[in-house]
């Protein structure tokens, strides 16, 4: 799967991911899906009703209002992005675990090394992770 | 009936249930998923009672969560 991101929505993560620091930032992404490619046409920024450095859940209010807003525009829910302050651009276990939706993209964003920041998406289905190819334009 | 679900469109039966469309539609892992109807969560606990009415809108939404 390829997956397509706009500067100016990684500039929106990277800012976002930045100001929650220690914890850990969250949210949702939403757009269309054209030719078996999904393309972001916004990213939403939600609480991370956690507050935890190493732990992350979407608030489900901010969730059905980020959904209604892509119904809206006519896109559609493509997955999630969360931060990892501290540790790789990776699926942790506890990340796997609790990835339910095999149709999602899974986007992490480490700030591990915060003057070089990573974001990767991934597949996850039945516990196998597969990065996906994700394309900044 | 006619109601939207996850922004579609879809011919249903009449009253169908909320349980029921969670298995007509094939959701993964549903023990997981939050359901709105007209943009107000259902309670878990009527899943299996609540008749959907024509025109509804109907939304399932993952749990999603996890940690580093």
């Amino acid at each position: 799967m390829t997956i397509h991101l706009k500067r100016e929505d990684y500039d929106k993560m990277i800012s976002h991911a930045f100001a929650q620091i220690p914890e850990e930032a969250c949210g949702l992404i939403g757009g269309r899906i054209e030719g078996g490619e999904k393309y972001i046409e916004n990213v939403y920024l939600l609480t991370n009703i956690d507050h935890s450095r190493e732990h992350f859940s979407l608030n489900p209010k901010e969730q059905l209002s980020a959904v209604r807003d892509m119904r809206k525009n006519g896109w559609e829910p493509l997955g999630n992005w969360h931060s990892h302050p501290e540790s790789p651009s990776r699926p942790s276990q506890e990340d796997i675990r609790l990835a339910f939706d095999s149709s999602a993209s899974y986007l992490i964003l480490s700030l591990e090394n915060q003057t070089a920041p990573v974001l990767n998406s991934f597949h996850v289905e039945k516990g196998e992770v597969e990065k996906e190819n994700l394309v900044l334009e | 009936m006619k109601i939207v679900v996850a922004g579609t469109a879809k011919e249903v039966k009449d009253g169908i249930t909320i349980a029921e469309l969670i298995k007509s539609e094939d959701v993964e892992m549903p023990d997981y998923v939050s359901v709105s109807v007209n943009e107000e969560f259902a309670e878990r606990a009527t899943f299996e009672t609540a008749a959907l009415k024509e025109g509804d809108v109907v939304e399932f939404l993952y749990f999603m969560g996890g940690g580093c």
